[in-house]
């Protein structure tokens, strides 16, 4: 059995209220950081964690905190990014849902640790029910003092608010977050400034990912010491992956970083092995914008060697045989799956999801997904491959914010690894329905035309 | 102040400065081409990604290259700072795909369109662009748009720099134009059609790069080629009242401000100005305007050019097929 911190009292019944969650145990950090530590002893812990942005950039927490700009008489912010839409990834709902205190206990003491007096949680629109479960848990924490004016007698006042996002993947980009708490349309800003320096309204921000801001409650009541024991190497901690695909037992995982991605996929504890005993095909380790792998290079390097559940083993070989934790939405196909019918897919959605701030981004994602179309429908030929290589070669890098590569780089390693699965949809046609294209450009609704 | 490398040419230029204003300081080919920045319009560039160049010293203090190409509007430069435009690879294929993106949906009617021959992106395209399109889907259309009774939106040809948006957030307090929708649905739109109402909406039109907004007074009068850019000016209670008057004949057919070399206006000017002035009476001419920027109204730009490639009826592929 695996270490759990983060879901250890996850199905405890009640674990929902404030009284159970506190007779686990609960908001212990706070009153450990806020009693017997400094600010910066707090931060110290959570870089001694080594910790890293669980969002799937794995950026690490404490050097990003550290970062944050202090000048005198401005307000500082911590934003929590629980605008989870990433294809794959389900995590942060399942935490929040399981255990709302978690997360406010996480926040009060992150907050604590970067002298934000108010905080966000920017939460996905469609996440709506969710909305309701995390503002009865900040009501129970407000109502026992952990939240308000003056916490635990001591200086320290804290505010949080839960703000629902209207609906845009793009909103979980950063900065495009912190446009859309402040009311305008969710764009990407230029970096620099990053949002440590001129954040949310021009003030310094932190944005943190659910699962990093409930790993600081661990990390705190048991030191980082000892958080940066559990895992392999720069892979500190736990990660909780959101299975899916042809897998037996789909759902939640929290695992240790460093256990081989052959146990998680076949052992009973985990996915339990492929559905219906099929033969595995391939798998997307971290969310629908990491690089798809086929089964051979999922379960061992290109050197040979088994391929791990941490940020460095996954990435290892770089785009060329590897991919990324990302954000540990880890999807499994089966043998019968056709990769280029599944992009089709992923590339409809980045379509759907491109802001159309910059060109190559928002003309790329469509012509792509024609593209596709096009080869779905029976009318591709060999040169659509070529060209859909060419068009990813031409987004990835040149946007504003990351929507550009995760558009790209699935295209590019679908291709890379699995050129035979176009060709065959060129020369066997799926039988795609040509009138289900999407004509928002002219819009047309695709279901009355 | 800090020393930049662009191109092998070295400048020296104020702390501050973005890669493309030391650029232009250097003038000629190794400025990068912008379609969406525009100097006088604050929070303007980094959207269109024409103007992305590599730099392969970051500075003299972190000589480290930059990963990617940056936005050279909006990056800043640092001193001992190399940059790579017209001879990174990298960068130059990256502005072809640009290129090429931009023109994906664009209707490339510009042989009715009243913006060619000044036409930033039939410029951009000449100089950056291929012969071909590999694209063979059918372009998103929209309906024609009127802001006000004497501007055109032909949100068909629109690149969405950004730049009108900029402009009426800059001279309007309420907030009546931006950006609908999303990915390669967005569009320009007045907020429910809502009439931009103000003395300086025009500017509108001088900023726009491309054929989107146009001016009613004008359209379809002449091609620019035609006419005769003229400086003249007169006095205004409402802007400095310096302006082009474009001559066809001894008639005024339209104002404009007053363009630089990187087709940007020097000074804003108002909609009085700009669209009710239309005799010569009106004008104290001071004379001819030259037209510094290569385009087609500076006379034969495109004289020295490679003649483009031929290519044969079946070389082209059939749409229908």
């Amino acid at each position: 059995m695996g270490k759990k911190i983060l879901l250890e009292h996850a199905e405890v019944p009640g674990i929902q209220g404030y009284e159970v969650y506190r007779e686990k145990g609960g908001y212990r950090s706070v009153e450990k950081a806020l009693k017997t530590m400094s600010a910066e002893q707090v931060v110290e812990e959570v870089k001694t964690s080594g910790v890293r942005g669980r969002g799937g950039a794995g950026f690490p927490a404490g050097m990003k905190w550290s970062f944050l700009a202090k000048p005198e008489g401005v307000p500082r912010y911590l934003v929590c990014n629980a605008d989870e839409s990433e294809p794959g990834t389900f995590k942060d709902r399942y935490l929040m849902s399981k255990i709302p205190h978690l997360l406010i206990e996480g926040m009060i003491t992150a907050s604590y640790a970067l002298g934000a007096n108010t905080s966000y949680i920017y939460i996905r629109g469609e996440y709506y029910y969710l909305i309701g479960i995390l503002e009865k848990a900040i009501e129970e924490a407000y109502a026992n003092g952990w939240l308000g004016k003056n916490i635990l007698g001591t200086d320290f006042s804290h505010d949080l608010y839960v703000h629902p996002g209207a609906g845009a993947y793009i909103c979980g980009e950063e900065t495009a977050l912190l446009e859309s708490l402040e009311g305008k349309r969710g764009n990407p800003r230029m970096k620099p400034p990053f949002p440590a320096v001129k954040g949310l309204y021009d003030c310094p921000t932190v944005v943190n990912n659910v699962e990093t801001i409930a790993a600081v409650v661990p990390i705190i009541n048991d030191g980082g010491e000892a958080y940066a024991n559990i895992g392999i190497g720069r892979s500190t901690g736990t990660k909780l992956i959101s299975a899916s695909g042809h897998i037996k037992k789909p759902g939640v995982y929290e695992v240790e970083m460093g256990l081989p991605v052959e146990e998680f996929i076949y052992s009973d504890e985990y996915c339990g092995g492929i559905l219906n005993d099929k033969k595995l095909k391939a798998v997307v380790a971290g969310g629908s914008s990491v690089p798809i792998l086929p089964a051979d290079l999922i379960l061992t390097t290109a050197n040979g060697e088994p391929r791990l559940m941490s940020y460095e083993s996954l990435s290892d070989g770089g785009f060329q045989t590897g991919t990324m934790l990302g954000s540990g939405g880890f999807i499994v196909m089966d043998e019968t799956t056709n990769i280029a019918k599944n992009l089709y897919n992923f590339t409809r959605f980045y379509h759907h999801e491109s802001c159309g701030q910059c060109s190559p981004c928002r003309e790329g994602t469509a012509w792509m997904e024609k593209i596709l179309h096009k080869v779905l429908a029976g009318k591709g030929s060999m040169e659509d491959i070529d060209l859909l290589w060419d068009i990813q070669t031409k987004i990835d890098g040149n946007t504003i914010c990351p929507l550009g590569e995760a558009a790209s780089w699935p295209v590019a390693s679908a291709i890379r690894h699995f050129r035979q699965d176009f060709e065959e949809l060129v020369k066997n046609p799926a039988g795609l329905d040509e009138t289900r294209y999407y004509y928002h450009c002219n819009n047309i609704n695709p279901e009355v035309a | 102040m800090a020393k930049v490398i662009i191109d092998g040419i070295e400048v020296e230029v104020e702390d501050g400065t973005t890669i493309l204003q030391a650029a232009r300081s250097i003038g000629g080919e190794v400025t990068p081409p912008a379609m969406c920045y525009y100097t006088k319009l604050e929070g303007s560039g980094g959207y269109c990604r024409t103007c992305l160049v590599e730099v392969s010293k970051g500075s003299e203090k972190d000589p480290r290259p930059m990963p990617k190409l940056v936005p050279s509007c909006r990056t800043m430069v640092q001193d001992g700072m190399e940059v790579k435009n017209t001879t990174s690879e990298r960068a130059l294929e990256a502005r072809k795909g640009v290129v090429e993106m931009l023109l994906v949906n664009h209707p490339l009617d510009c042989p009715v369109c009243d913006q060619a021959g000044e036409c930033d992106l039939q410029d951009l395209s000449y100089d950056h662009g291929g012969y071909n399109t590999r694209s063979e889907f059918e372009r998103r259309t929209f309906e024609k748009q009127d802001i006000g009774d004497k501007i055109q939106l032909h949100m068909t040809r629109c690149i969405l720099c950004y730049r009108c948006v900029k402009v009426a957030d800059q001279i309007t307090d309420g907030r009546v134009h931006g950006v609908i929708n999303r990915g390669d649905a967005a569009e320009i739109s007045t907020y429910i059609k809502n009439a931009v109402d103000n003395d300086f909406s025009g500017n509108m039109i001088d900023v726009c790069p491309v054929g989107a907004l146009t001016d009613k007074t004008f359209r379809f009068k002449s091609r620019v080629w035609f006419t005769k850019p003229m400086l003249a000016h007169r006095d205004c209670d409402k802007c400095s009242g310096k302006t082009t008057i474009w001559f066809k004949g001894d008639d005024v057919l339209r104002v404009t401000g007053r363009k630089d070399e990187w087709n940007e206006v020097e000074e804003f000017i108002c909609n009085t100005c700009r669209f009710d002035k239309k005799k010569v009476s009106d004008w104290t001419i001071e004379g001819p305007k030259e037209v510094s920027r290569s385009s087609v109204i500076s006379a034969n730009k495109y004289k020295n050019l490679e003649k483009p490639k031929e290519f044969k009826l079946n070389d082209i592929k059939r749409l229908d097929s």
